[in-house]
């Protein structure tokens, strides 16, 4: 049979989707013991007991200075960070999305704006902010916004403008005015579409809220990251990078399940 | 006076002439068929008629009042596909017609007359025999379904004239059959005058009560696009059903409302 047509069963599909990791594991464990038999205090590779023991120092033992348990507060303050980021982010690029993607009026200005402001690199004017937001929160939250604004905005205008024009011919004529016709037709029909464009987003919103704690933080996990660095305590890092990883697929998860929930009608208008 | 005057109307689109020199006097009531081949204009002339375009010369009046410039109220339409919205359920597709013009901030009623107008929907939607399906979405519908709705969703509005643009173009024949029926026993009911597109003649010839034909008299064979299409037949047809209407609406206006069910 040709490899095209070979689908795994049930069974065998867990398998395959499991095998990846458990090569993965397999292979750095391995690694880990065979380091740490040579020396015994080699820091690159940390074994699941050393993790763990930091783990269990992070994040179940007071810290011995600010009697704060510090891989809940970095998490804490790194979630909040990113939740009003992705929210600004998500509001503003909604309105222009729709102002451009709508009304052609709004749509002659706005377009080609968008797509030279999605060029920035946002990482190139994080010191720009610095100065003008200084180091709080503000501009760490910003670069978050200012980094994926453009790209949500300039996806909601497309798919705004693949709403087939008869809708909203169809809607003139049920006696909409411009504001009721975006309010009954393209918003709720754009919102599904948010959801799936901010858990593309997700990433680089990561990217950036690290980038950013990286620089300037007293707190956050990419703080807390960046800070271990200095003593090479991978035995810190990679926890949580695992920790970020999971929180990213759980936001991802999330999502997918919200738009499931809320717009049941969506996945059957895809097909 | 004639309800619709077309008047000398033009279609250009930069070089190219799509329509020339319409002139036609539509009476209320009147179910006028489109017919012509494919890119003569016919679906060009409908969106004159629903505002979407503006004829580049002449003008077009309803009433004797020079059409509006966009789509509205007064003229229902019903395309071959995208006339539902597929984010709302069967009922609300409906009700929303009612909702927009009475909510111009929220675009939604609420309380007991967001009830009534679902009330009023439904009643709509089991006229169409769409009574069991109100909570449905319209892609959980067959074609011919989803074209009921569509239907249902224009008469809601209780416009004066209803453009239809091939609107059984992609349904199988026997449900097509359905959909004439529904059709002419809603056009009977109603006052309502009736522009159809449609590529089948004998649905042409059937349904109206007035055949358009779309042609072109000039060709050009270096310049296919300098001459636009005219209506080449304007044949008035099933005179019967003419004049029953002319009957009733001859009859004083007492006993007709007690006659037509309101829509």
């Amino acid at each position: 049979m040709r490899l095209i047509n070979r689908h795994p069963d049930r069974s065998g599909r867990l398998m395959l989707v499991l095998l990846p990791f458990a090569l993965l594991l397999f292979a750095y464990f391995v690694g880990s013991a065979q380091r740490l038999a040579d020396n015994p205090n080699d820091k690159l590779l940390p074994s699941a007991s050393q993790m763990a023991a930091a783990v269990d120092r992070l994040a179940f033992t007071e810290d011995k200075r600010s009697g704060n348990y510090l891989f809940w507060e970095d998490t804490a303050a790194s979630l909040k960070r990113l939740a009003m980021g992705l929210g600004i982010a998500a509001a503003v690029g909604l309105c222009l999305g729709i102002a451009a993607g709508t009304l052609p009026l709004f749509s002659a200005p706005l377009s080609p704006l968008l797509t030279v402001l999605s060029m920035v690199p946002p990482l190139a004017i994080l010191p720009i902010l610095f100065i003008v937001f200084g180091l709080g929160e503000l501009s760490k939250v910003m670069l978050i916004v200012i980094g994926i604004t453009p790209v949500l905005a300039r996806d909601l205008e497309q798919r705004a403008r693949e709403i087939p024009p008869e809708l909203l011919i169809k809607a003139q004529t049920l006696g909409a005015s411009t504001w009721t016709l975006i309010l009954r037709v393209v918003l709720p029909q754009i919102l599904p579409r948010l959801l799936i464009a901010l858990r593309l987003v997700l990433g680089s919103a990561w990217l950036f809220l690290i980038a950013a704690e990286a620089i300037a933080s007293t707190d956050g996990l990419g703080y807390r990251i960046f800070l271990v660095r200095r003593y090479m305590a991978m035995d810190v890092i990679l926890p949580y990078v695992l920790w970020i990883t999971l929180l990213a697929w759980l936001m991802d998860l999330g999502l997918r399940q919200l738009t499931r929930l809320c717009f049941p009608w969506y996945e059957g208008a895809k097909a | 006076m004639s309800f619709i005057q077309v008047k000398n109307v033009w279609q250009e689109y930069g070089d190219q002439v799509v329509l020339e020199r319409l002139n036609l006097n539509i009476a209320e009531g009147e179910f006028c068929t489109l017919v012509g081949a494919s890119g003569c204009g016919k679906s060009t002339f409908l969106r004159l008629l629903l505002g979407q375009e503006r004829a580049s010369r002449g003008q077009i009046l309803l009433a004797g009042q020079p059409l509006a410039g966009e789509p509205d109220a007064s003229r229902g339409v019903v395309f071959q596909r995208y006339s539902v919205f597929p984010h709302l359920t069967v009922l609300d597709n409906v009700a929303i017609g009612l909702e927009l013009p009475r909510s111009p901030l929220l675009g939604r009623l609420l309380g007991s007359a967001k009830r009534e107008a679902r009330e009023q929907a439904a009643q709509m939607l089991t006229k169409v025999g769409l009574g069991h399906a109100l909570d449905k979405y319209p892609t959980q519908l067959s074609g011919g379904m989803q074209q009921r709705l569509a239907i249902a969703q224009a008469l809601i509005m209780k416009p004066r004239v209803l453009l239809l643009d091939e609107p059984f173009g992609a349904l199988d024949p026997g449900i097509r059959k359905d959909m004439h029926g529904l059709l002419l026993e809603l056009w009977n009911e109603t006052r309502l005058t009736v522009f159809m597109v449609t590529h089948d003649l004998s649905e042409g010839f059937s349904l109206g009560t007035r055949l358009l034909v779309f042609d072109k008299t000039r060709i050009d064979p270096h310049a296919p696009n300098a001459f636009g299409a005219r209506i080449t037949y304007d044949i008035p047809l099933n005179s019967d059903r003419r004049a029953t209407r002319a009957a009733v609406d001859a009859l004083p206006a007492h006993i007709t409302a007690g006659l037509q069910p309101a829509v």
